[in-house]
């Protein structure tokens, strides 16, 4: 097998060379829901650095017992527990925010980054590394989605975090915000990400 | 194209060397984009002269930020993409024409900018440019301005109180009968004196333009057939389901953008299918999509979507309707 890469390779990979969006363009479907704004897009990144970190932890922790034929079902376990968890958690706590997600949180359970990053890394590595890796692409996840989220932000409502930052005159792009908008940013932010990577 | 394919296989040394490439091996050479693009122009003339009449000031304020974008948009991404810039052919003109004819008098300038922005860029450039793109670029642009500024394109958008024109001041009929149940007299219809987006109000124009263009054989014949077939169809059956409403067959047709869109926007050869038979059926669902959104949608009108979806069927139409080769088996 080749060599693995180090916890601070992963770390770096994890935020732009491999950035889960971006480059892996792994879960989409997330990516394009929660970017109307800044607020929901950094509470699920958020949510996805807690499940990612613990349950590559986990998985980390017993990749010594785990059965190829059984490894993806241990997985999905794993990873389910921390969802619950996140997923009660902001209904506890914050109950507004929770509402705007919707199914959005649980749906993190199916997430292809997590599973992927179990599969990759967690499930082959030390404890150490898996979370280094779970960190950077959670940072990596989290950049990806502020930039979608500035951009449709700033320009369906002239604001970011609620904040206004363009002058009251601004025509809000409302397709911004809505589902166009979002096919629309991430093709477009896609295709700059892979121009300039091109031109180095 | 022919002639480019040839330079390009052939040795320069190779004089003697029959060419073998693909046909149509006779083409009309006169038939180029640039010329297909003026008789659109052309053909767009009684058109637009008609909004400039009915709308004066508002039709001559779109126009110009329409145009002036298109080629600022045409310009500035055909550089981003490192090829030349091909103003010449006139497509960025007929895209900003017919945007501009299909926006209503009174949006606000940026409306205009951001749609010929969007339909240049995102409508067109970013498929490969002129030829290559799925959507009819103008009616891309038009929708995500339609999307983004619903308040400005939306029924009331159209509606200033205020405005010296006698046009602008009125719903547009589509919205009056559809929320008062107001039937427009047919002739303002026809000779176009009611609200509506720039181009859509005149009927007749829309016909002096369609014909000009069917003739010279720019636009194919078929697809404006089979819209205004369908169109007539359909309008009859909710005319006998529902005689007391008192909007005929002739005010669906006149009304609203159906023969501007049949024969200037469904019309556009890279977004329409190859064969005729094809067209006919483009034709068909566009006109059926137009009324399905007329009857039943909350929009009054439904040109635009009918065009882009029947534009998304188009590679689908396109192979069913392959035609068998002379002489080939069955």
């Amino acid at each position: 097998m080749a060599e693995q890469p180090t916890a601070s390779e992963r770390f770096i990979q994890g935020i732009l060379p491999e950035n889960p969006v971006y480059r892996q363009v792994l879960g989409l479907c997330p990516t394009l829901a929660v970017t109307n704004g800044m607020k929901p897009a950094m509470t699920m990144a958020g949510a996805v650095l807690f499940v990612l970190v613990c349950s590559n932890i986990i998985t980390s922790l017993i990749r010594g017992l785990l059965k190829p034929h059984l490894r993806i079902i241990v997985f999905t376990l794993t990873i389910a527990t921390f969802v619950t968890i996140a997923d009660r958690f902001l209904a506890a706590f914050m109950y507004d925010m929770s509402k705007a997600l919707g199914p959005y949180i649980p749906l993190i359970i199916v997430n292809c980054i997590i599973i992927c990053r179990c599969e990759v890394c967690a499930s082959k590595q030390g404890v150490f590394t898996a979370a280094s890796d779970a960190v950077g692409q959670s940072l990596g996840y989290a950049l990806a989605l502020s930039s979608i989220a500035i951009v449709r932000e700033v320009l369906g409502t002239g604001m970011i975090f609620g904040y206004r930052v363009l002058p009251e005159a601004w025509p809000d792009w409302s397709i911004m915000i809505l589902p166009p908008g979002a096919f629309l940013t991430l093709g477009l932010l896609m295709g700059t990400v892979n121009w300039f990577s091109e031109r180095k | 194209m022919e002639n480019k394919q040839q330079t390009d296989s052939v040795p320069a040394e190779a004089g003697s060397v029959i060419h073998v490439a693909p046909s149509p091996h006779l083409s009309d050479t006169a038939l180029t984009t640039q010329r297909m693009m003026m008789d659109v122009l052309i053909a767009l003339a009684p058109v637009v002269g008609m909004a400039l009449y009915v709308f004066q000031w508002y039709a001559v304020h779109q126009l110009v930020i329409c145009v002036a974008s298109c080629f600022a948009a045409e310009s500035l991404f055909t550089t981003m993409r490192g090829k030349p810039i091909t103003l010449k052919d006139y497509s960025a003109a007929v895209t900003g024409v017919i945007l501009a004819m299909s926006l209503p008098g009174t949006a606000p300038w940026y409306v205009g900018v951001i749609a010929s922005f969007v339909a240049i860029g995102i409508g067109k450039v970013i498929f490969g440019g002129i030829g290559m793109n799925i959507f009819n670029p103008a009616m891309v642009g038009r929708a995500f301005v339609m999307i983004a500024f619903a308040s400005a394109l939306g029924a009331t958008g159209y509606e200033d109180a205020l405005s010296k024109i006698d046009a602008i001041t009125q719903a547009t009929p589509l919205t009056a009968f559809k929320q008062n149940g107001i039937v427009a007299p047919l002739a303002d219809l026809f000779w176009g004196s009611t609200n509506g987006s720039l181009g859509e109000t005149s009927a007749l124009a829309c016909i002096i333009g369609g014909l000009y263009l069917c003739i010279r054989r720019t636009a194919s014949w078929e697809i404006p057939a089979g819209v205004i077939l369908i169109s007539a169809v359909i309008g009859e059956i909710q005319c006998l389901v529902n005689p007391q409403a008192g909007w005929t067959v002739l005010h669906h047709l006149c009304g609203g953008a159906l023969l501007f869109g049949a024969f200037f926007i469904a019309t556009d050869p890279v977004t329409s299918p190859l064969t005729p038979k094809g067209k006919f059926i483009f034709g068909i669902g566009v006109g059926a999509f137009i009324m399905l959104l007329r009857l039943f949608s909350g929009y009054p009108e439904g040109v635009m979507f009918a065009v882009l979806l029947m534009n998304g069927v188009t590679p689908l139409i396109n192979r069913w309707t392959i035609p068998r080769p002379l002489g080939s088996a069955k």
